[in-house]
């Protein structure tokens, strides 16, 4: 907690794509996602293109690529569900790095990989280079319900607490020897899970009750 | 105390509340705080300290006596001006602070209260200022020193230009210059001051007078100094100064009632 620690997310900078105002990057990757989903997984050419124009804007942006690489660990879970594909897909079956795989689940996982990797990438980009609350102002000006951005803007300003909560009863727990190495320690991951659950409900209530005094009745002053 | 000749800033009369799965935290509550007074509210944890102070801008609602704030009850139809009347500080800031920007949390009560403009803006700065903090009105709440946030807490609350403060334990966790620091900013203030607190030292410092909550209902009434010297009475109540203070050789920051 205390002074002078930003987000995880964002690479302070001042490139022409950092000063880009908010809602034009989020329409620009929208497109882009949008663009790379509709486009049928076996143009090379068009990935190999689409994978430029990433590398391009990163360039610009002067975010240090491994930063953003490093940063895609959170496709990892899609990754292995890709890897799978192949093997319990059924239909005709073809022989790819000497393994009988199904045809149609290869080309899935080939789908699955390569498009989850440029919208993972086009998104770590947009985060990289915009503030969270320049987002919470473009996803307004573009006009997202109002309950939603408030929503996301709760979020974004508790987020740091409760991760502090979590590593202080990580270290809590570490400072009585506990460590979790196997299985059989899951259930305290639970239990510690719940009771972060239902400290950061009890915050809400709290949260709430200082609004109420402060003249809430159900809406943002704008 | 002295004779009131004005309606009370704060009068409580008869105030008795359970929670809805039956534990009863306040029986009968009396209390009366006159404009200009800062009144220390002292009892042991568990007495109804903070379940009295949710009952002051109406948050609970009493199951029997009556609150009003300078005349003015405690109930649905005046919620909104009860709430700018008074002003409540809770103990962690981080519950208070939740906006993007000091600026925009000190502006969220005057919002509420219908101002714009040039208007809510003087209102924020001038509130800021009071408590020394507005060359921080752009920096988001989470990035200030703990001190620093309890300070903007008791700002968001000054732009309301409440006629009482209510503080719920101000110098819980503070370290011991910044409890000075607020010391100092809310002995500036000309505000009424109601202050929740197990910090007898600073209740000597700052208040006067001060009233003893036990169990539910207030057990002693009267001047701070008179209070922590009554070891018969201090022991009765699970009170207990800090090792080393003795109240009759510490000097009176309070002026006497």
């Amino acid at each position: 907690m205390g002074a002078g620690h930003g987000h995880r997310l964002h690479y302070h900078g001042h490139s022409p794509l950092h000063r880009c105002p908010a809602h034009l990057k989020i329409l620009t990757v929208l497109a882009f996602t949008l663009l790379v989903v509709a486009t049928p997984s076996t143009w090379l050419p068009a990935y190999a293109g689409y994978l430029l124009l990433i590398a391009a804007a990163i360039g610009v942006s002067r975010v240090p690529p491994l930063y953003v690489l490093r940063r895609t660990v959170i496709e990892v879970p899609f990754l292995v569900f890709a890897l799978l594909l192949p093997f319990v897909a059924t239909g005709p079956t073809t022989e790819f790095l000497g393994l009988i795989v199904s045809e149609s689940g290869l080309l899935a996982a080939w789908t699955l990989v390569v498009k989850g990797t440029l919208g993972v990438l086009a998104s770590l980009t947009l985060a990289a280079t915009t503030e969270p609350q320049d987002l919470l102002i473009g996803l307004e000006r573009l006009r997202l319900p109002h309950q939603l951005v408030q929503i996301m803007a709760f979020m974004v300003r508790y987020l740091d607490l409760v991760t502090g909560e979590m590593a202080r009863m990580k270290v809590a727990r570490e400072s009585r020897g506990f460590s979790a190495r196997n299985p059989r320690h899951w259930p305290v991951l639970a239990r510690t899970a719940g009771a972060l659950f239902i400290r950061s409900y009890e915050r809400g209530e709290r949260v709430h009750l200082a609004m109420l005094s402060r003249g809430y009745t159900g809406r943002m002053p704008r | 105390m002295t004779t009131p000749v004005s309606t009370p800033v704060l009068d409580v009369q008869g105030l008795a509340y359970a929670y809805p799965d039956g534990h009863q935290a306040l029986f009968g509550v009396d209390l009366h705080v006159h404009r200009g007074e800062r009144v220390a509210l002292l009892g042991p944890n568990g007495a109804g300290k903070t379940t009295l102070v949710l009952h002051l801008n109406g948050i609970l609602s009493p199951g029997a006596g009556t609150v009003r704030v300078s005349g003015l009850p405690v109930d649905k139809a005046n919620l909104r001006e009860v709430r700018r009347r008074v002003g409540v500080v809770f103990q962690d800031p981080d519950d208070q602070l939740f906006m993007g920007s000091v600026r925009a949390d000190v502006g969220f009560g005057p919002a509420n209260l219908g101002l714009k403009g040039a208007a809510l803006e003087s209102r924020v700065m001038t509130a800021l200022d009071q408590v020394g903090m507005a060359d921080f009105a752009d920096r988001p709440p989470h990035h200030l020193s703990f001190g620093q946030r309890r300070r903007v807490a008791v700002a968001t609350v000054l732009a309301m230009q409440p006629e009482i403060l209510v503080l719920d334990e101000p110098s819980s966790n503070l370290d011991p210059a910044s409890r000075r620091e607020l010391a100092d900013i809310l002995r500036s203030l000309d505000v009424t001051v109601l202050m929740v607190t197990h910090d007898l030292p600073y209740a000597l410092e700052l208040c006067a007078r001060s009233v003893v909550l036990h169990d539910g209902t207030i057990v002693a009434d009267g001047s701070t100094h008179d209070l922590l010297t009554d070891d018969a009475l201090m022991r009765a109540h699970r009170l207990e100064l800090p090792f080393g203070f003795d109240p009759r050789s510490a000097p009176s920051g309070a002026p006497r009632p």
